[in-house]
């Protein structure tokens, strides 16, 4: 029973500014991903592996295919749904954890977290939100300062507990290590080790092999899959 | 159904508004649900703050339907509301902020008397109880309380516009309209008050449709939004959608003129 299932996935950009240049990005993507497994998306820059993510996720639309996301009892094919029925699944069945944190002034770095628990009483959100940062070694002086003027490292961490103190079906991150320091990235090794016992299916973009290696259970080629 | 709340709180149906030969708006139609926040976007003269009338009850529609669902749960054709429901909603269920904030305040009494000015119209009457509302709102809204006695003509822009969001929350409304609610203001205070804004829509659960031609205000404080241009609406989805994957070429435009950060 897959938690997340995408069927002859398809992806294009027309440019209108361009004089309308069309723009094939992905076609045919066939995956499927079961509760506790981890799906690596690999190929080169460009290719379309942010794209597949953003699809799924439901910022970028889908030009074809199905994207069908369980939810408890029903499934919910992302390609097709409202924008009301995409947030809703966003609040309850999916993380994202984009390549770059999108910084909110004036936010301290523990709210940014804490704030995904939208439905726990707030001591308690903020309590997980501190266990968790702690563990991707964020000071806890910075813990009360918005994450703004953090380092590059520094932000792509607290995305990184912002995606992970959910514990939602699918988890869906885009290139997670790519500005971490060694042990950091043990930290999120260990971490999606975690979700996968717990059961979440995870979609990750990982460039580095040994990373990937560790986490993925299959590798789906997303050069093969270049439109025409 | 997805979700316990799952009605819809405001609906526009086939929404057109002309004046004399000029269109204002035309056929728009979508539903708003409790807590969520729409933007409407697009540049001068596209119709945004027309729509935002008709929606509010200012204007009436040429042809179409807007539709509210009242406390007791019942949807109702804004055109069929007698005066006293119309009041109510004006008063209590909605707030409304312009973008300039002397519109929605009044210059010549205190700041606190214009909060207060909202509860003592749905029937509070003890003082004391009203000036702590009051006071409470001011910290809210990051206004220090020791200016709760002066008018708003000795506060500076951005603490106006507080003020005016303040005066339109305070009676705990489910639905409150903007209208390029930082238009006015200088870069660093809109900001703050973006960030104000923000904060108050999540906590109160508030839904809100805001009009704003800056596509920042609207990756900021939107889930969904309605992209405008001569009237019509010529795309919609969710914010990052929009924002992120533009399909028409005047959304793809508008997303490509944005100076980067």
């Amino acid at each position: 029973m897959y938690a997340l299932d995408l069927v002859n996935v398809k992806k294009s950009f027309t440019l209108h500014l361009q004089g309308g240049l069309h723009l094939p990005v992905v076609a045919g993507v066939n995956f499927a991903v079961q509760p506790g497994e981890c799906v690596a998306l690999t190929g080169p820059s460009g290719c379309g592996k942010s794209s597949i993510l953003k699809m799924i996720f439901g910022g970028y639309r889908c030009d074809g295919g199905r994207i069908l996301i369980r939810d408890g009892e029903r499934i919910v094919d992302i390609a097709r749904a409202s924008p009301r029925t995409i947030m809703v699944i966003r609040q309850r069945a999916m993380s994202y954890v984009s390549q770059f944190l999108r910084a909110v002034p004036r936010v301290a770095a523990i709210d940014v977290v804490a704030q995904t628990l939208d439905h726990a009483a707030p001591d308690h959100a903020r309590a997980s939100a501190t266990v968790l940062l702690r563990r991707l070694n964020i000071p806890e002086r910075l813990m009360a300062v918005p994450p703004a003027t953090f380092s590059g490292g520094e932000q792509q961490r607290v995305n990184i507990a912002r995606g992970f103190l959910p514990d939602r079906p699918v988890l869906l991150l885009d290139e997670p290590t790519a500005s971490l320091d060694s042990d950091n990235r043990a930290v999120v090794v260990d971490l999606i080790a975690e979700k996968k016992r717990r059961g979440v299916a995870v979609v990750a973009i990982i460039h580095d092999k040994d990373i990937r290696d560790a986490v993925a259970d299959h590798i789906v080629d997303v050069a093969s899959l270049a439109a025409a | 159904m997805i979700d316990t709340e799952d009605h819809p709180l405001l609906q526009a149906e086939a929404l057109t508004k002309r004046y004399g030969a000029q269109i204002g708006c035309r056929d728009i139609s979508f539903e708003l649900y409790p807590g969520e926040v729409m933007a409407v976007v697009g540049e001068s003269g596209s119709g945004k703050t027309t729509l935002l009338q008709l929606l509010s009850a200012q204007l009436a529609p040429s042809a179409g339907h807007v539709s509210y669902r009242m406390r007791d749960g019942v949807m109702r054709d804004l055109a069929s509301l007698g005066e006293a429901e119309r009041r109510f909603l004006f008063r209590t269920d909605w707030g409304y902020v312009h973008q300039e904030p002397a519109l929605g305040l009044r210059m010549a009494v205190s700041g606190g008397a214009n909060v207060g000015e909202r509860l003592m119209a749905v029937g509070w009457r003890h003082y004391g109880r009203i000036r702590d509302a009051a006071k409470d709102w001011f910290d809210r809204v990051e206004i220090a309380c020791d200016r709760i006695d002066d008018t708003p003509t000795a506060y500076s822009g951005g603490m106006r516009q507080r003020l005016q969001i303040a005066r339109n929350l305070v009676t705990n409304p489910r639905l409150v309209f903007m209208d390029e609610p930082t238009g006015g203001l200088d870069v660093s205070v809109q900001a703050r008050l973006l960030d104000l804004i923000r904060g108050l829509v999540a906590e109160l659960g508030l839904a809100a449709v805001i009009v704003t031609h800056d596509l920042a205000v609207a990756r900021m404080l939107s889930d969904r939004i309605i992209v405008m241009k001569d009237g019509a609406a010529i795309e919609s989805g969710l914010t990052d959608q929009v924002l992120d994957d533009p399909r028409e070429p005047y959304t793809q435009l508008l997303v490509s003129s944005i100076l980067p950060a």
